[in-house]
């Protein structure tokens, strides 16, 4: 890809701690990777998957959730339905031709500024390495095959001519 | 006064939603006295010719059903468009793009040798794959072609209402044509089925647990099922996740609710909240007893998406080419 393709990672982070740890990270001015976009949530357990699906389809080349360490969540239990949910959506995710990397779950808690710093370096190499996700540009990609139509339709002309007039070449009868 | 013009017609679609048209049985009677059908491909004989020599929007309802897949498909669609007031998405594949839309979990090559070359019921020497022109002793004859991706109607054309279900109950459809002849029409866009979960008109509602704590996922083959909520038995249910209306008619019938009605109005994507839903209410809290717990789901994709697919979010598997 062009030279400047950079990595856009969305991260979920809980109020709670890795919200915190990134507050940490920034009055310890610790130099971090500028690819990441934080968003603060009240717990890892509010990461709906339907946030990280759109995330990615948006554009985002990553994910990132960073919630408390087991034992450690504000509400007792969310952090365990983010993992439990993190897990089944992996599996999903890589059903769906999204490489495994592209969505990372970490427990960072308040005093860990700089696993904040280590990480989000960590994954933007990594996705760096992947290359862009691009998922609009694969949505119009698979729609080019519409457009002709579109237009032979609109003028009045279907039926005119058949459909195969205009329709991609398809293969050799025999095999 | 001339009666309203009504069209029906079918894409990507097995034909139980013309079925269901028909299940109407008598009321059916009642429909044709006060509307003209003008196109019904499946009962009368029409040709696309008479359609496109209909003034634009002549038509006051095209009931359509099925996915869009094949170029006649999204050309009929375009064309009954413009010949119509209200488009009507009429059953699951039309509005989530059904069954069909698991298609979109392959490449178009991978499934056009399959079905012509390589299925076990082919036999060696006689595969032959489908050619979209033909010519002998100079006259070409034609066929559609097989587009890479699956569609809903909506990512084709506008739509001003849908119906849903595998295919939509005759109490669904009569609602419908009943708010269509009565102009008592809902908002554009609506989805035409109450707003609210499944489990809301279940009968095995009562049973359903406070609290879940699931241990393991059983799917219907593998388990003696009782007359409990099927969730309290571990047997994935998409009822929270999807859209009432059909009366519970699978669950009264001893059976999970696969999720043909499609997501309500709230939900963006079906399969992801489902998964949400079922996952947070695991009893295990380390990584591998969740891992086995989960075991029990082998094909999230097909479970969660299994009529919603071409809808969700991601709409397709991501890294299949544009064009094989």
């Amino acid at each position: 890809m062009s030279e400047q393709w950079q990595p856009r990672i969305v991260a979920f982070f809980c109020n709670w701690c890795t919200y915190t740890a990134a507050d940490l990270a920034g009055v310890s001015r610790l130099k971090y990777a500028a690819n990441t976009r934080v968003i603060r949530l009240m717990c890892s357990g509010r990461v709906d998957p339907q946030f990280i699906l759109d995330a990615l389809a948006k554009g985002a080349d990553a994910v990132l959730i960073g919630g408390c360490h087991p034992f450690d969540c504000h509400y007792a239990e969310g952090n365990y339905k983010c993992l439990r949910r993190f897990q089944l959506l992996k599996r999903m995710l890589k059903d769906m031709g999204i490489e495994e990397q592209r969505v990372r779950l970490e427990w960072i808690s308040a005093a860990e500024g700089e696993k904040v710093k280590r990480v989000i370096n960590e994954m933007t190499e990594t996705i760096r390495a992947l290359g862009p996700l691009g998922i609009p540009q694969k949505f119009a990609a698979w729609d080019q095959e519409m457009e002709a139509f579109a237009a032979h339709v609109e003028a009045g002309e279907a039926l005119k001519t058949p459909c195969s007039a205009h329709a991609p070449q398809q293969e050799p009868a025999h095999v | 006064m001339s009666k309203p013009k009504v069209a029906f017609y079918w894409c990507a679609s097995c034909g139980g939603c013309e079925e269901t048209v028909v299940d109407l049985a008598e009321d059916i009677l009642g429909v044709v006295e006060k509307v003209d059908i003008v196109l019904w491909p499946v009962a009368m004989d029409f040709k696309y010719k008479d359609i496109e020599a209909m003034p634009d929007k002549s038509i006051t309802a095209t009931f359509l059903n099925g996915a869009i897949r094949m170029t006649e498909q999204e050309e009929m669609a375009r064309l009954l468009r413009r010949k119509s007031v209200y488009l009507i998405a009429y059953g699951s594949c039309a509005h989530l793009g059904g069954i069909p839309g698991l298609a979109n979990q392959f490449p178009r090559e991978q499934i056009l040798k399959f079905n012509y070359e390589d299925a076990p019921t082919i036999p060696k020497g006689e595969q032959t794959r489908p050619l979209t022109a033909f010519t002998e002793e100079g006259r070409t004859t034609t066929l559609p072609a097989l587009h890479n991706v699956v569609r809903t109607l909506d990512q084709v054309v506008d739509v001003d209402y849908y119906v849903p279900g595998c295919p939509p109950t005759p109490k669904i459809t009569r609602a419908a044509v009943d708010a269509l002849l009565s102009g008592k029409l809902p908002p554009k866009g609506s989805v035409i089925a109450p707003d609210h979960a499944l489990c809301d008109e279940c009968s095995r509602k009562d049973t359903k647990p406070d609290k879940w704590d699931f241990v393991e996922f059983k799917r219907p083959h593998q388990k003696l099922m009782d007359e409990k909520c099927f969730l309290a038995q571990g047997v994935v249910c998409m009822g929270p996740a999807t859209r009432a209306g059909c009366d519970a008619v699978c669950t009264e019938g001893g059976m999970p609710c696969t999720g043909c009605f499609g997501p309500t109005s709230r939900v963006r994507d079906q399969g992801a909240k489902i998964l949400s839903s079922l996952c947070s209410n695991l009893a295990a809290k380390e990584e591998d007893e969740i891992e086995a717990t989960l075991a029990g789901i082998p094909d999230p994709v097909g479970t969660f998406y299994r009529y919603g697919l071409a809808k969700s979010i991601l709409r397709r598997k991501i890294n299949l080419p544009a064009k094989s």
